[in-house]
C-alpha cells in the first residue's frame, strides 16, 4: 500500500547536518505535510527525495524500487514530480509552453520526426497543447496562456508550476510551499486543487508555512527541526505535541 | 493558412530570395547573396545550439572545414559524386560532434566551449599540416557539382552566380524550415526549457544531456553543409574555412541578429557578410569589427537586433 517510503534519509553540508535520519511513508491519495521552522531542512529533504541532491545516508523507495539519488528525469518516468520553493519556470517561454513542457514524456518522439514536422509530431504536439490548456483552466491561468512566463506575478507562477507538474500525471507529487506569495483567495484555490489531486489517487508531499492550510488538508504531518524529525502524526495530535510547540516558539523567540 | 511566426519568417525569406535579384546592379551581387545564404545556414545551426539549448561552441568552423574538405577530397580519392560528398561530410561531422559532445555534455557548465575550441584548432591544424592530402595552407581545388549543367540541358540556363545564388537560397530555406519545425516541437521546446532551468527540465522528465547532444549534432550538420556549399561554389577551399576566426564570425553573426531567432540569425549573417564587401576598410579590420559588434550588442541589445525590434513593435501594439 505504501507508495513512497523515506528510510533514514540524511545529508550534511560541511559540518552542518541539514537533514538527519528522517523516515516516513506516503500512501496513494494521501497528503503528507512536512513542517518546521525556517532552515529546518524541508527543502533539502525534498531535494534528496527528488534526486536533486545525493543523500549522505538512507534510502528513497518508490513503488518498491530503490530510487535513491536517481536522476530527476528518471524519477519523472517513474511517476515522481515536484515544484520548487524558489520558482523554476522557463522564463522566456510562454505560460502555455511551460505547461506543455510538462507533457514532455508523453509528447516527445524522434528528433528527426520533429525536424520534419511529421504528422506524428504534430499530432502529439496538438494533444499536449489541448491538455495544457485544460490544466491552465484548472489553475486559473487560461487567460495568461500566451504571455511570457517571466511577466507573471509570483502567485501565478506558483500555480503555473503546479500545472506543469500535473501535466506529468504523477503518482507522487512534491509541492514546496505552493501557496507562498498567494493571497487568501488564491491560497484557498490551491488548497482545493491539492485536495482534488489527492482525491484522484496521487500521493502528495507538501511543505507549507500556512498552518491553517496544513491543518485543514493534511492526512499526516511530519515535523522537522534542525534536520531531525521531532514528531509525526495526524494534524490534531501534532498541533498538541509539546516538542512541536517548543520548536515553533523557540524559532519565534530566536527571530524576535 | 494561419500566419504563425514560422510561416511569416519562411514567407519573408522566400520573397526576399526570389525578388532581391531585381535590384542587383551587377552579376557580382549574386555571389554576395550566395555567401550570405551559406553563412546564414551555419548561423541557423548556432541558433539551435546556443540560442535554444544555451550551449556555446567555439569550434564550429571545424565542422565547416570537414564539410568543405569532404567535397574537395572524396570525389578525387574515392570517386564519390560531390553531392554525396556533402552527405558524407555531414555524416562525419555528426559523428565527430557526437563523440566530442557525449562525454562533455554530461557535465554541467560551459565545458563545451573549451572542448569545441580544442576540436576546432585540431581540425584546422590537420588541414594545414597534412599537405600530402590537403595541400596545406595554399588550398585545394574542388570538383564541379554538375547540377548547373543538368539544369542547362533541361532548358534552364543560369549563370554560375545565378545558379549558386538560387541553390544556396533554396538550401537556406530548407534549413530554416527544419529549424523552425524543431523550435515548436517537443525537442525544441525541451531545448529552450533546459536553457531556462535545467533542474526544472529534469523534473519534467527531460534527458538534459541527451537533448544538448542532439542540438550539438544538428548544429554541426548545419555548419558542415554550409562548408560544403562554400567549397563547391568557390571550386576552391583553404583551411581558413576551419579557422578560429570563422568560428567567432559565426557566433558574432548569431549574437548580432539575435541568437534565439532564426530570422535574426539570417539578418546577422547578411549584415556581417555585406559589410566587408561594401566597405572594404572593414575587410582589413575584420577582427576588430567582430569584437566591437559583440561588445555593442551585449551592452545595447542583449537579445540581438531582430528580437529587440520585434519586441518594440509588439510593445507598441499592446
Ligand atoms: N546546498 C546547500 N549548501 C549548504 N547548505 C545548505 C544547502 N542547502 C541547504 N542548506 C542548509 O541546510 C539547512 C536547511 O535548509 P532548507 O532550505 O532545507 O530549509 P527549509 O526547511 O526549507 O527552510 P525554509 O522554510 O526557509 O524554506 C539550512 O541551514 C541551509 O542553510
Ligand atoms: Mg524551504
Amino acid at each position: 500500500m505504501t507508495l513512497l517510503s523515506i528510510e533514514g534519509l540524511g545529508i550534511s553540508f560541511g559540518g552542518l547536518k541539514a537533514v538527519n535520519d528522517v523516515s516516513f511513508t506516503v500512501k496513494p491519495g494521501e497528503i503528507v505535510s512536512v513542517i518546521g521552522p525556517n532552515g529546518a531542512g524541508k527543502t533539502t529533504l525534498f531535494n534528496m527525495i527528488s534526486g536533486v541532491y545525493r543523500p549522505g545516508m538512507g534510502k528513497v523507495v518508490l513503488n518498491g524500487e530503490d530510487v535513491t539519488a536517481m536522476s530527476p528525469h528518471l524519477l519523472a518516468r517513474r511517476g515522481m514530480c515536484r515544484t520548487f520553493q524558489n520558482l523554476q519556470v522557463f522564463q522566456s517561454m510562454t505560460v502555455l509552453e511551460n505547461t506543455i513542457a510538462g507533457y514532455h514524456l508523453q509528447e516527445s518522439g524522434h528528433v528527426l520526426s520533429d525536424l520534419l514536422n511529421l504528422p506524428a509530431s504534430r499530432r502529439r504536439a496538438k494533444a499536449a497543447e489541448a491538455g495544457a490548456r485544460e490544466l491552465l483552466k484548472r489553475v486559473g491561468l487560461e487567460r495568461a496562456a500566451e504571455r511570457e512566463a517571466g511577466s507573471l506575478s509570483y502567485g501565478s507562477l506558483k500555480r503555473l508550476e503546479i500545472a506543469r507538474a500535473m501535466a506529468l500525471k504523477p503518482k507522487v507529487l512534491l509541492l514546496d510551499e505552493p501557496a507562498a506569495g498567494c493571497n487568501a483567495v488564491e491560497t484557498e484555490e490551491i488548497d482545493h486543487l491539492i485536495a482534488e489531486i489527492a482525491a484522484s489517487g496521487v500521493a502528495i508531499l507538501l511543505v507549507e508555512h500556512d498552518m491553517k492550510m496544513v491543518m485543514r488538508i493534511s492526512n499526516h504531518i511530519v515535523v522537522l527541526d534542525h534536520g531531525e524529525k521531532i514528531a509525526e502524526g495526524d494534524p490534531a495530535s501534532v498541533s498538541r505535541n509539546p516538542a512541536v510547540i517548543a520548536a515553533y516558539l523557540g524559532a519565534e523567540n530566536a527571530a524576535g | 493558412m494561419r500566419l504563425t511566426p514560422k510561416s511569416v519568417t519562411l514567407l519573408a525569406l522566400v520573397v526576399l530570395i526570389a525578388l532581391s535579384p531585381i535590384f542587383f546592379p551587377s552579376g557580382f551581387y549574386y555571389r554576395i547573396g550566395a555567401l550570405i545564404f551559406v553563412n546564414a545556414l551555419a548561423v541557423t545551426g548556432i541558433v539551435i545550439l546556443t540560442g535554444w539549448a544555451g550551449q556555446i561552441s567555439l569550434g564550429h568552423a571545424g565542422f565547416a572545414g570537414i564539410g568543405a574538405y569532404a567535397c574537395a577530397l572524396a570525389p578525387v580519392h574515392w570517386g564519390i559524386h560531390p553531392a554525396l560528398a556533402v552527405v558524407l561530410g555531414a555524416a562525419i561531422s555528426a559523428v565527430l560532434a557526437w563523440l566530442v559532445g557525449r562525454p562533455i555534455l554530461r557535465l554541467k557548465g560551459y565545458y563545451l566551449a573549451v572542448a569545441s575550441l580544442g576540436m576546432g584548432i585540431l581540425i584546422s591544424m590537420v588541414l594545414n599540416n597534412e599537405r600530402e592530402l590537403t595541400r596545406g595552407p595554399d588550398g585545394i581545388d574542388v570538383a564541379e557539382l554538375g547540377l548547373r549543367g543538368v539544369l542547362k540541358d533541361a532548358g534552364l540556363d543560369l549563370s554560375n552566380g545565378q545558379f549558386w545564388y538560387f541553390f544556396c537560397g533554396i538550401v537556406l530555406i530548407l534549413g530554416a524550415w527544419l529549424a523552425l519545425n524543431l523550435r515548436d516541437s517537443a525537442t525544441g521546446r525541451a531545448l529552450r526549457a533546459l536553457h531556462g532551468s535545467e533542474v526544472a527540465a529534469k523534473t519534467v522528465g527531460m534527458d538534459v544531456a541527451r537533448l544538448k547532444l542532439q542540438a550539438f549534432v544538428i548544429s554541426a550538420v548545419y555548419a558542415s553543409v554550409a562548408g560544403s556549399l562554400l567549397a563547391l561554389q568557390n571550386k576552391f577551399i583553404t583551411p581558413d574555412v576551419a579557422g578560429f576566426m570563422h568560428s567567432v564570425e559565426m557566433v558574432t553573426m548569431a549574437v548580432l541578429g539575435g541568437v534565439g531567432s532564426v530570422a535574426g540569425a539570417i539578418f546577422g549573417a547578411a549584415v556581417l557578410t555585406l559589410l566587408p564587401q561594401v566597405l572594404t576598410v572593414f575587410a582589413e579590420y575584420e577582427q576588430l569589427v567582430l569584437g566591437a559588434v559583440m561588445v555593442l550588442v551585449m551592452i545595447f541589445l542583449r537579445e540581438g537586433v531582430v528580437p529587440s525590434i520585434l519586441r518594440k513593435i509588439r510593445g507598441r501594439g499592446e
